[in-house]
């Protein structure tokens, strides 16, 4: 009897375990099994595009060209440390919400590795000759996964949407009314014209929601819908939605374009890239981002598997030294290019980032259209630092800054701002590395405008319009981080940035942002230092791995593993 | 029973203290839930920081927040989590039981390892191999946590291949319900060792000094006298009066040993209470750190007197003293 009573630990613990077994990961949200909508064929999307884009259907995955007929099937899984907080892309932007919803919502267009925009839901788009309405021509056979059409109005629903809840307020900034005159014609009227409407219109930023779900008066940014029983019209379908843990998707056989390859997607969440990384290498999980060059090391050596910086160039996550200047050392413009001179950006990305990730001296990022070459690099040169800082005053080297990095890996901003204040010594200047305890207590400090100099990681997402301009119109002072949160103020810039924000041709277009990138560079309200967008790892035999510029943000349906 | 009663009315004031003062501490922090979400956004404009502001009442004054959550913790709800926007009291059940194995699984092996390993250290203390064995707990004892668990992952995920490196399960699972027990237990292993190992080390030291305590006392040698067999002395007579204390510890110690998940669910990333709480922490979601810290308590309270009955269970003295 009294043995029986040692055994209750034993007893309690076996329950549990079939607790735990019995209990399912079914937490969140299942799709609903809703099926109609006819079964479409890929023909559908052939374009009559105009000379906005180009018909190459589906070219959005880059050149990782698959050889052979497609094998239907199995499950892809792909690792991540990011939590997506629900999959309404709409209402929130990031990569966490835009990796799986971009697998469950379509767009209307596509965008391929080299900027080129092709059909998706649009099947084909054209600007009104003074660039002040985008006309787009929908397919006439795409269904959401509960069986409803696919129409002009859940389009227009989608953009005044985004409009009114996308934190990227650039986006759709200009867009004065919608009109949709039959169910496959949406004209996007503008108030002015605006180039990065296109891209705006692609996979991680427009998602197209069902209107007849969404409004409901509800508010979209808590709706219900927004992470239980979702309903897209993508090529993937929601099973499961637990994104602390896992995402769960399963293929949608009635997707416009063609049932997917693969029969499931499924996301999985960890807690820091050490334990994905761990994953990835005991072959776990399939697939994922990598951040840091002593990670890409170490996966590269992997056999079987695929480790490429390709992929992900539109988000130009680009890391910078930005300066306060209403400090009073940093208002010198004498100092800030003394500071620049001082710091070797080949030893950052060469000795610290190993070579992984590429020195970028430009406010723009070096894989965008509109990236300037011929930019002021302010290579190391401590004796040109010296005679800054003494045509400043400050020969004796009387300068005493603090510099702030955003906590998290430290490969990336710690590491880098230590080196800076080693390589500030060299020029006489002081600097006191300010170490803070988490994101939110670094984001106050910067939006604040207490800080002094601070690490910075801010992505260009696609267009200048909608990442590059908030850091130095002199109007996006508001007191948030990455807008203009270093105080920079200039007229001229002002204007160049928003002459190009409007300017339809791409030539001349990148000649205002040549301009604009040369006196920012002559400013220095940044140093622009590298760019940081994420490589990526997976198996040497995935078909048409995601190379296209928004990455594992782009629709899978294509992809499948050779045999 | 009035002593009963006074008992749980001090349990009362605890676990309101505990709210009040949780409360008032995560304040002290830096940044609030908005600029997270700004981070998992990418950006953001004013208008949205101060809508999530309002939306969670931050931008009311503090005493109004905490008059607020007390109430509506006294009325049983945990509340909405900021960042993802579900009840506080869901997220906490789909994790609790993750732990709750977890933490069972390290205490089992720790207790009767721990014990196993002090009374072998005790019967023959000049034995090599228990010379061998109090050397490996001892290293045990000595190394983090996290580092433990990533050098047995390593060792057993990557150069052996013999077991998962995390999750409580594998996701492309399918199977029934015996081959899914099998499947968390595979996965169970690791993180339940590296947990346990440190206070295996602790309770087999502990178990050890008093094995050897009991081995020489009067009815010990009596029982000897007597003409039992050596087993029988061992493990009915002097085993239940050395085991009393390592009870008694591991009572005390199930707040440390649930803090230890911590670290553990985040290197093995287990689903469980310490990997929400870390991850609250991080992204300033309160209600969800708050929850996690009340259900924290309230296990720790449960803990000690399950800690008591056991003491009964095991020592017919403490029965009759009442």
């Amino acid at each position: 009897m009294k043995k029986q009573r040692w055994h209750l630990l034993v007893l309690l613990m076996a329950l549990s375990l079939i607790a735990a077994a019995c209990g399912g990961g079914d937490e969140g949200s299942d799709s609903d099994d809703a099926d109609s909508g006819e079964s479409t064929d890929a023909d559908a999307s052939e374009s009559e595009s105009d000379d906005e884009g180009e018909t190459d259907e589906g070219a959005d995955e880059g050149d990782g060209e698959a050889s052979g007929e497609p094998v239907k099937g199995g499950t892809l899984v792909i690792g991540t440390t990011q939590v997506a907080r629900h999959l309404n892309g709409l209402v929130q932007s990031g990569l966490a919400t835009a990796t799986p919803g971009s697998q469950v919502f379509a767009s209307p267009l596509l965008v391929d590795a080299d900027f080129n925009f092709q059909p998706y839901l649009a099947q084909s788009w054209e600007f009104s000759d003074d660039g002040l309405a985008l006309t787009l021509n929908l397919v006439d056979n795409a269904t959401f996964h509960d069986g409803e059409a696919v129409t002009s109005e859940d389009v227009k629903f989608s953009i005044e949407t985004a409009k009114a809840n996308h934190p990227f307020v650039t986006m759709f900034g200009p867009v004065t009314e919608i009109d949709t005159p039959d169910e496959q014609t949406v004209v996007i009227n503008l108030s002015q014209p605006h180039p990065a409407l296109l891209l705006a219109l692609t996979p991680p930023l427009l998602p197209v929601v069902p209107q007849h779900i969404f409004d409901d008066g509800e508010d979209m940014k808590t709706h219900p819908r927004n992470s239980e029983d979702v309903v897209g019209s993508g090529p993937f379908k929601v099973v499961e939605f637990n994104p602390s843990e896992v995402i769960r998707l399963e293929a949608n056989a009635d997707f416009f374009l063609g049932a997917p390859n693969f029969d499931e997607l499924i996301l999985q969440t960890f807690p820091d890239s050490s334990s994905l990384n761990l994953a990835l290498e005991a072959g776990e999980i399939d697939a994922a981002a990598i951040s840091s060059a002593s990670d890409i090391e170490r996966l590269s050596a992997v056999e079987g598997l695929v480790v490429t910086p390709d992929g992900h160039h539109g988000l130009g996550a680009l890391n910078w030294l930005e300066f306060n200047l209403t400090n009073e050392f940093l208002s010198d413009q004498n100092v800030r290019q003394a500071i620049a001179y001082a710091i070797d950006r080949d030893f950052i990305t060469n000795a610290l980032h190993q070579g992984y990730f590429s020195a970028n001296p430009a406010p723009i990022a070096n894989t965008s259209p509109f990236y300037h070459e011929g930019i002021e690099t302010y290579d190391l040169d401590v004796d040109a630092a010296k005679q800054l800082l003494a045509d400043a005053g400050y020969a004796d080297g009387d300068i005493s800054l603090k510099i702030d990095y955003i906590p998290g890996p430290d490969a990336i901003q710690k590491n880098v701002a230590e080196y800076i204040v080693q390589a500030l010594a060299e020029v006489g200047i002081t600097v006191e590395l300010n170490q803070v305890a988490d994101f939110p207590a670094w984001a106050q400090r910067v939006s604040s405008g207490e800080f002094e100099m601070t690490m910075n990681n801010v992505w260009n997402w696609g267009d200048p319009v909608i990442g590059v301009h908030r850091s130095y119109l002199s109007t996006n002072r508001v007191g948030v981080i990455w807008t203009n949160n270093s105080g920079y103020e200039n007229t001229d810039v002002d204007e160049l940035l928003n002459q190009a924000g409007q300017e339809l041709d791409v030539d001349a277009r990148k000649a205002l942002y040549v301009e604009a990138q040369d006196i920012l560079a002559d400013e220095l309200p940044m140093y622009w230092l590298n760019n940081t967008t994420f490589w990526q790892a997976y198996p040497e035999n995935l078909q048409n791995p995601p190379l296209g510029i928004w990455g594992v943000m782009s629709p899978m349906h294509e992809m499948w593993l050779a045999e | 029973m009035r002593a009963v009663i006074a008992k749980l009315g001090q349990a009362l004031l605890l676990i309101i203290a505990v709210i009040v003062l949780n409360f008032l501490l995560i304040q002290i922090a830096p940044g609030d839930p908005a600029d997270v979400i700004a981070s998992a956004s990418g950006g953001t404009t004013p208008e949205i920081m101060a809508e999530i502001r309002a939306q969670y009442g931050l931008d009311q004054p503090l005493w109004t927040q905490l008059w607020n959550y007390t109430t509506q913790m006294l009325r049983g709800d945990l509340g909405q989590s900021y960042f993802l926007d579900q009840p506080v009291s869901s997220l906490i059940a789909a994790r609790i039981g993750p732990t709750i194995l977890l933490v069972l699984s390290a205490l089992l092996f720790a207790i009767v390892g721990g014990v196993f390993i002090g009374v072998f250290t005790a019967r023959r203390p000049e034995n090599p191999v228990s010379h061998g064995v109090t050397i490996f707990s001892l290293v045990g004892y000595s190394m983090p946590v996290f580092w433990t668990g990533i050098i047995l992952v390593l060792l057993f995920a990557i150069r052996f291949d013999v077991l998962p490196p995390s999750g409580m399960t594998d996701v492309k699972f399918s199977g029934g319900l015996v081959a899914k027990v099998i499947d968390i237990a595979e996965h169970l292993l690791l993180p339940a060792f590296t947990l346990g190992v440190i206070y295996l080390a602790q309770y087999s030291r502990l178990s050890r000094a008093t094995m050897l305590e009991v081995l020489g006392s009067d009815y010990v040698r009596t029982a000897r006298a007597k003409g039992l067999g050596e087993r029988t002395v061992v493990y009915k007579h002097a085993l239940r009066n050395a085991v009393i204390p390592v009870v008694t510890i591991a009572g005390l110690q199930f707040g440390a040993l649930l803090s230890g998940a911590l670290l553990v669910e985040t290197v093995f990333n287990w689903p469980g209470l310490g990997r929400l709480a870390f991850d609250s922490l991080l992204r300033r979601d309160h209600p969800v750190l708050l929850g996690i810290l009340f259900m924290s308590a309230l296990l720790v309270i449960i803990a000690n007197l399950l800690t008591d009955l056991a003491y009964r269970l095991i020592d017919p003295r403490i029965r009759v003293g009442g």
